[in-house]
């Protein structure tokens, strides 16, 4: 089957929905990739590069005509319009907001994936083009803040004074909200973050920033498939106090929170603006939703009161080359899935979760939204009311170890009663030096084990004295017996010493 | 017995003393590094008094035979000790462990066809002296026919499978009856001058013993096996002592036996398993041990070489786990090379060994010394199991069970209440694997499915090559 990747024409669009190289495993799957020229110019990917990548290069008819559509952003009504039954189309659709192109391709008989519609399953990870974007997004929000900040972020000293570090307050530890953390903590500033899910404090403080703490009575925030749900009212009333104190303190804040369905929570008031120090910067993420500040205007930068808003919805395009490297990452994953065969034919098959989540319309019919998924392919915990069946250390019996000694001793005795002395003497010496092997050998380092069995092989050969008491024995066969018995522990000796020298000089620190 | 050479039996004795000390000396020598290699001359010399002292004393004649033997034998020991492997170290314990078997049932033999055996011994004397005999060929016969078999198996000229006989247990039993049977038999034909025919058929059920013991076994349960037999050839050695009244050979083989039997214990903990249970054989079967639903546990997430040396070369604190795999693809040299070019970018790299990793007690060890890594990055199970919370990137090498979480979550499984490795505490647990193919035990392992676990598909070596370029 044949994918086209057409241009991308939503303004200020600089992604494209395959690079050259990930077009080249899409043909290693079987499939033909048609690209419409200058697809991937914006995010620096020429056509020369495409057609070495094995595509070939067309207009923008050729590329919406294949069977596989590939694209970013939605299509717009005129270019959806072109699409007949029998193609599929793959990108962001964002059903719930674009209603009338959902109507409109489910009237058209194609079958549309969401990208944006994939389940936050484990398994969906590789497809997760939101998680992809996400990351994406707060990277590039720090860079951002960072070039509307007129300071350092890392503190330093230097000859000429002391650059106090920036303080950068993250809200919404999901993935956009940990690359920011990350990309902060990388370029030196303090970072401390915000989230009202308290599972994700590990992961905020793995990243050595700080996790700030509301004192509240514990309210868990997490809602279905890792996202944040909506808190009551005394919870918002402690968080907006927290902020309230935080922006006085902090340089720049980077605000991540969303809520799935819901326009974006408003967290940074005029107010808490206002209060901030001159040059600060706010990156509002959710400026798209409404924006996580009172006063972030969509695709703008603002000044108020000295503080730079910066509310672009845009960010990963911002980033193209990354951006569309990953996304066509995610739908490579995706087609791969679907090309079970690896024989260029897709196969939609609506019994797996990850497809049927992400299908919106097949055959005439819309199928958004998917049946509730379930959250996790893994099997469920074992019940938490069966605590870890901890082995009980079975109690040492002493009965047993003393009949068992017992018995010993008694077999000892007899044995003493009816054995001639010149034994019980080498008896005697027996146990002594079982025992004297015992205290010995508990002490030899777990690391010299090997070495220490080919050394006790090389001593255990000491029994080539019984075959030199026998070799000068006059009769033939006792005196050839001893001497194949000596030649063999030869071997064993030298063998056994040379191999523990060998091993042992091996041990350097 | 005729004197030799020095006529004074107390110069012998004396020498018997040096020899035994020495030798507890070398074993001493081993609990550390710094002092193993004086130890392991300790050894040498204790052994070149004895045979001196007994030459000396005890031999007169045949002095050219003597030395022709103990050169013939000593060249090929050398020469094997020089071409053997790293990797091949098992099989080399194993046939040599079965040369003592050999030697043991030899010497019982030829003393028991010494005609002045008779003329000395009376009585209860001589009833213990035959018992002596008998014990000394019948230990030594198991010794050697098992120890063949694990050569066999451990260098791979036997299947690894173990071989379960229907009733095997009440073979063994009627090979046990058969032996003090003809034990009886023995002693009470020996002093008319018979009992070479029981002695004959006991050596031969003590051989078939031997090698349906450790047909039996399993695999992953070699290490338990080379250890008994270790422990076994020493014991054979004491029952000779026995025999000869000789005190050297009672005392050395007796450090020998408790060394082999310690170790023998000390695997069978690591694996939580009884001794008799080992002995009894058929782990490794996965007959019936399969767990149900394997399939259902989740989604494996693979990873490739480049981003292996990404998260390596981001982390902190790295943990390597080597396990038979790393000696079966020879990869412990790319493994060194790794951990240097990790450590001097400042990457903390250690070594957590499993008593049971590889075929034999310290196997691990001797691999990795062998390709140059410091011993004292290299830690066992119990001092480093704590530090894996702090650990960001552990590495798998050809290990399974003994890293497998559900010894600790599932204590009724096949491998429950084994102590392992707890690589899954660490921030991210890269696998190295061929296949999903499950270990010995024939258990599926969870650790593969964990989210925080990424599995590095192919052969280790050409694996760790990829990442080593890449980094």
């Amino acid at each position: 089957m044949r994918i086209g990747v057409p241009r991308e024409t939503y303004a200020g669009e600089k992604r494209v929905a395959t690079t050259p190289e990930v077009a080249a495993q899409l043909i290693k799957l079987g499939y033909e990739v048609v690209i419409e020229s200058q697809a991937g110019a914006a995010a620096k990917f020429s056509d020369e590069a495409y057609r070495a990548g094995g595509c070939s290069v067309a207009g923008a008819d050729e590329a919406w005509a294949a069977d596989i559509v590939l694209k970013v952003r939605a299509p717009d009504a005129q270019e959806a319009a072109g699409l007949r039954s029998g193609q599929t189309l793959i990108s962001f659709l964002w059903p719930a907001q674009n209603p009338e192109l959902l109507q409109q391709l489910t009237a058209s008989g194609v079958t549309a994936l969401a990208m944006d519609s994939v389940p936050r399953i484990s398994r969906a990870q590789k497809v997760d083009a939101l998680s992809s974007m996400a990351n994406i997004a707060g990277y590039r929000a720090v860079v951002e803040a960072a070039a509307h900040f007129g300071r350092f972020f890392t503190g330093q000293i230097t000859a000429a004074g002391k650059v106090e570090p920036a303080k950068v307050l993250i809200i919404g530890a999901g993935v956009a909200g940990l690359a920011a953390i990350g990309a902060a903590r990388s370029m030196g500033a303090i970072v401390r973050a915000f989230d009202t899910r308290p599972e994700v404090k590990e992961q905020v403080e793995s990243m050595d920033a700080e996790f700030l703490m509301l004192d509240f009575e514990d309210e868990d925030g997490s809602g279905e498939g890792g996202y944040a749900k909506v808190m009551s009212d005394a919870f918002i009333a402690a968080e907006m106090a927290l902020f309230a104190e935080q922006a006085r303190e902090v340089d720049i804040i980077i605000t991540t929170a969303l809520i799935p369905g819901k326009p974006a929570p408003r967290l940074i008031t005029r107010a808490m603006v206002e209060s901030m120090q001159d040059g600060s910067v706010i990156v509002d993420l959710a400026a798209e939703q409404g924006g996580n500040c009172e006063l972030t205007e969509p695709d703008r930068v603002l000044e108020h009161a000295g503080v730079t808003l910066i509310g672009y919805t845009d960010m990963p395009s911002r980033l193209p080359a990354t951006s569309s490297q990953l996304y066509a990452t995610n739908l490579r994953h995706l087609l791969s899935d679907m090309t079970p065969g690896k024989d260029g034919q897709l196969a939609v098959d609506m019994d797996d979760e990850v497809i049927r989540g992400a299908t919106v319309c097949k055959d005439g019919a819309t199928t958004w939204p998917p049946p509730a998924p379930k959250v996790s392919m893994a099997p469920p915990k074992p019940a938490e009311a069966a605590p870890p069946p901890v082995a009980e250390p079975k109690k040492k019996s002493v009965a047993g170890p003393l009949i068992g000694m017992a018995l010993a001793g008694l077999a000892l005795l007899l044995m003493g009663a009816v054995a001639p002395p010149s034994f019980m003497q080498h008896f005697t010496v027996f146990v002594l030096a079982c025992f004297v092997g015992y205290m010995v050998i508990w002490n030899v380092t777990p690391a010299l084990h090997t070495p220490l069995m080919s050394v006790t092989n090389a001593i255990s050969s000491i029994i080539i004295i019984g075959a030199l008491l026998q070799i000068s024995s006059d009769v033939a066969l006792i005196k050839w017996i001893a001497v194949a018995t000596v030649a063999v522990t030869a071997v064993n000796i030298f063998g056994g010493f040379a191999v523990t020298r060998r091993m042992l000089e091996m041990f350097r620190k | 017995m005729n004197p030799g050479i020095i006529s004074n039996p107390g110069i012998a004795t004396v020498s018997y003393i040096i020899a035994t000390i020495l030798f507890i000396l070398a074993l001493g020598g081993l609990s550390h590094q710094e002092t193993a290699r004086r130890g392991n001359w300790y050894g040498i010399i204790g052994m070149a008094v004895a045979l001196a002292a007994t030459v000396l004393g005890f031999v007169t004649a045949q002095y050219a035979l003597l030395v022709g033997a103990l050169v013939v034998g000593g060249a090929i020991g050398l020469w094997a000790a020089r071409r053997v492997q790293m990797t091949q170290m098992p099989e080399l314990v194993a046939i040599l462990h079965s040369l003592v078997g050999l030697a043991a049932v030899a010497v019982g033999f030829a003393n028991f066809m010494d005609p002045g055996r008779l003329e000395h011994y009376l009585g209860v004397e001589l009833t213990i002296h035959d018992i002596e005999t008998y014990l000394g060929i019948l230990i030594g016969a198991v010794t050697f026919s098992g120890s063949v078999i694990a050569f066999g198996k451990l260098s791979g000229r036997i299947g690894g499978k173990p071989l379960i006989l229907p009733a095997r247990h009440w073979l063994n039993l009627l090979l046990l009856l058969a032996a003090i049977a003809y034990g009886y038999l023995f002693v009470a034909q020996s002093p008319q001058g018979g009992g070479l025919v029981p002695l004959l058929i006991m050596t031969g059920v003590a051989l078939l013993f031997g090698i349906h013991m450790v047909m039996a076994i399993g695999g992953a349960d070699m290490p338990v096996v080379v250890s008994m037999l270790n422990s076994y050839s020493g014991w054979a050695a004491s029952a000779t002592g026995f025999m000869l009244d000789n005190d050297l050979l009672i005392v050395t083989g007796a450090l020998v036996g408790s060394s082999g039997a310690i170790l023998s214990y000390i695997m069978c903990r690591a694996m939580n398993r009884r001794f008799l249970a080992v002995i009894a054989g058929g782990f490794g079967t996965s007959e019936g041990t399969q767990v149900a639903g394997g399939e259902d546990q989740g989604e494996v997430f693979p990873i490739d070489a480049e981003e292996t040396a990404l998260l390596l070369d981001a982390a902190k604190e790295v943990m390597i786990i080597p396990g038979y795999g790393m000696a079966v693809a020879q990869a412990q040299h790319i493994v060194h090379e790794l951990t240097q070019a990790l450590r001097d970018k400042g990457v903390n790299v250690r070594f957590g060994i499993h008593p049971v990793a590889g075929r034999m007690p310290g196997h691990m060890n001797v691999l990795l010394a062998e390709a140059k890594v410091p011993y004292d990055i290299v830690f066992e199970m119990d001092e480093i199991n704590d530090d894996f919370p702090e650990v960001d990137v552990s590495i798998v090498i050809g290990a399974n069970d003994i890293v497998n979480p559900s010894a600790l979550e599932e204590p009724e499984g096949p491998i429950g209440g084994m102590p392992v490795l707890e690589c899954w505490k660490g921030k991210t647990t890269i696998v190295l694997k061929r296949s999903m193919a499950t270990g010995y035990a024939g258990v599926q392992n969870p650790l593969f499915f964990k989210d925080n676990t990424r599995m590095l598909f192919g052969d280790a070596k050409e694996s760790l090559d990829a990442v080593f370029k890449a980094l």
